[in-house]
């Protein structure tokens, strides 16, 4: 975090930081959402990003997987450009394949799940590995069949996505995106959507995953999760970082004066 | 309001039923003896006028050359529906395409197939040989290494195919193109999220989806096209209605053959519909939390309820907490 002088806890532990943005800018047409965003994470961290609507979180996720190009600055994904090959101090775009190879990298949760509702439980999960990764039916069935396990969704298997709950359906989300084996997660307000008493289940299989090591970016209006599974905490508004922290630090003491009116407000 | 008095919550033991006066119908009474009376006069023709020469209709009903000319009409319905289909999808990702050329001749193909009678477009292809004598294959502008004579390569049944078809791909496009732009744009991003490319979640993400809404249209059009095949009769091929155009050019039993036209239009059709509904079926998997039981199932599942004493159980459904 060079903008604020603040230095991750759990850095040092694999030397390249899994993801590094310097003076990050994206524009939407003529408005500016991201203005500046410098990040850095960890391996194995776990970042919470909070913050207004509006304020640029989600687009800052889809910039770290390419869904969003960046306008400025440079990302770097495990000492990588994000969507370009640097060479002879020249930016060159990445060909498609090159761009979901990198992706494949990466899992996403989306606040909507966007499942494929076309498809059963276990062929959402199963379907990117057997059609991207190229790995037998039989593998990718049996790797779905435990990470829907691992979810607690083992007899869902065969359900489709309409026949179960927008708990149950994020659950699937996530093994989906853990098929891939991914290096880094990001979640997009996972659990917007949900039922209040649905939350829970979700952000338990969340807690499974940060436990086990996994990187994780969450963009999240859960400060509960924030402060508990958090290695760090971010507050962005207005398309800035404007503080960020150790969780505990942020949310009982920001040091900033938008970072307490909006805590104020959703505490 | 006064609450009820009822002391103990809950259903009380056996209410009465109302029993009230119905409001009387006068006009339904009226206008089901007007269609009764109606449908009386269509029979009573149908069986009193020696004209409709029901033997004749009985005769030629399977008589060769009908049956060669439905022949002709289901082949030319389904060839040029194939084509249609096929030259649908592209035209429809053409036009979703982001370069320019392609989304603007994909546009100018369709305002031109669209934008005049097939009729008409179905004499252009017959009378091809009056633009190009000769039609080559080979480089463009460079060497040719095959040459036929058009009138021998566009034959009457070719030109039909090419007009239904190309006139039929217009139409697709644009069925296909509403298909696309139904399906969520989260899901592009979903399958984008997990390394699918552009080609495979068109393939496995969004025309699956996408069939839910072409299918009904499509079965529409196939159903059409049977019917619009028969303006091929205007340039010589023997369908069915120029099947039996040139019997009754012969004995002048003119409407007898066309009711047998009619009536093998009807079948096929119905045929197609059921056929539709069973592709819809098969699409509407995840769309709906039950698929809807086929006609059969409908049957046994109604003699099942006659046959049982107890109610029948409901269909399995998922213990799925609501949405």
């Amino acid at each position: 975090m060079s903008a604020t002088g603040w230095t991750p806890t759990l850095s040092g532990r694999g030397g390249i930081p899994m993801v590094l943005a310097e003076g990050l800018h994206k524009r939407f047409g003529r408005l500016e959402v991201l203005r500046g965003i410098d990040l850095k994470v960890e391996r194995q961290e776990v970042v919470c990003i909070i913050g207004p609507s509006g304020s640029g979180k989600s687009t800052l996720l889809r910039c770290i997987n390419h869904l969003e190009k960046i306008n400025a600055g440079r990302l770097w994904v495990d000492g990588e450009l994000v969507g370009y090959r640097e060479r002879a101090g020249k930016l060159y775009e990445l060909r498609e394949r090159e761009i979901c190879a990198k992706r494949a990298e990466i899992g996403m949760v989306f606040q909507q799940f966007n499942l494929f509702p076309h498809m059963t439980a276990l062929e959402n999960v199963a379907e990117a590995p057997i059609r991207v990764k190229g790995m037998p039916k039989a593998r990718a069935v049996d790797l779905a069949g435990q990470l829907l396990d691992r979810a607690g969704l083992k007899d869902k298997a065969n359900a489709y996505p309409r026949q179960l709950s927008g708990g149950q359906q994020q659950r699937v989300a996530i093994a989906r995106a853990l098929a891939m084996q991914p290096k880094l997660m990001l979640f997009d307000e996972p659990t917007s959507a949900l039922d209040p008493e649905l939350v829970g289940e979700v952000l338990e299989v969340m807690r499974d995953l940060a436990t086990s090591g996994m990187t994780m970016i969450v963009v999240t209006h859960e400060m509960a999760f924030a402060r508990e599974v958090g290695d760090a905490l971010v507050f962005m508004d207005d398309g800035v970082v404007v503080e960020a922290g150790q969780p505990r630090d942020v949310l009982s003491n920001p040091q900033h004066e938008r970072t307490r009116a909006f805590l104020s407000k959703v505490l | 309001m006064i609450p009820p008095t009822t002391e103990t919550a809950g259903p009380t033991a056996q209410p009465e039923e109302i029993k009230a006066v119905p409001v009387p119908h006068p006009g339904r009474w009226l206008a089901g003896a007007v269609v009764l009376v109606l449908v009386a006069m269509l029979v009573h023709t149908l069986v009193t006028n020696p004209r409709f020469d029901w033997g004749i209709i009985g005769d030629y009903f399977t008589s060769r050359r009908v049956l060669d000319g439905l022949a002709i009409t289901i082949l030319l319905t389904v060839v040029a529906m194939a084509t249609g289909i096929v030259l649908g999808v592209i035209l429809a990702v053409m036009r979703l395409s982001a370069n320019p050329l392609l989304s603007w001749s994909s546009w100018v193909y369709i305002w031109f197939f669209r934008g005049t009678p097939v009729l008409v477009q179905l004499l252009v292809w017959y009378n091809l040989a009056f633009l190009y004598p000769q039609i080559s294959l080979g480089v463009p502008f460079g060497p040719e290494f095959l040459r036929a004579d058009a009138n021998s390569l566009v034959t009457p049944l070719a030109a039909a195919i090419l007009g239904l078809g190309l006139n039929e791909g217009a139409y697709m496009a644009e069925i296909v193109r509403a298909g696309i732009l139904s399906v969520d744009h989260g899901q592009v991003e979903a399958a984008q999220a997990l390394g699918m490319s552009r080609g495979l979640t068109m393939r496995r993400i969004i025309l699956p989806q996408a069939m839910r809404v072409i299918i009904p249209p499509t079965g529409n059009e196939t159903i059409s096209m049977l019917k619009t095949s028969s303006l091929a009769s205007v340039i010589g091929v023997t369908e069915l209605l120029y099947a039996v155009q040139l019997i009754y050019a012969v004995n002048f039993k003119t409407i007898p053959l066309l009711i047998v036209a009619c009536i093998w239009y009807l079948i096929v059709t119905s045929v197609l519909t059921v056929g539709q509904y069973y592709i819809e079926r098969h699409y509407a998997r995840g769309a709906t939390r039950e698929l809807p039981p086929t006609p059969w199932q409908r049957f046994r599942r109604h003699l099942f309820v006659i046959h049982s004493p107890v109610p029948a159980s409901s269909p399995q459904r998922l213990p799925g907490e609501g949405r």
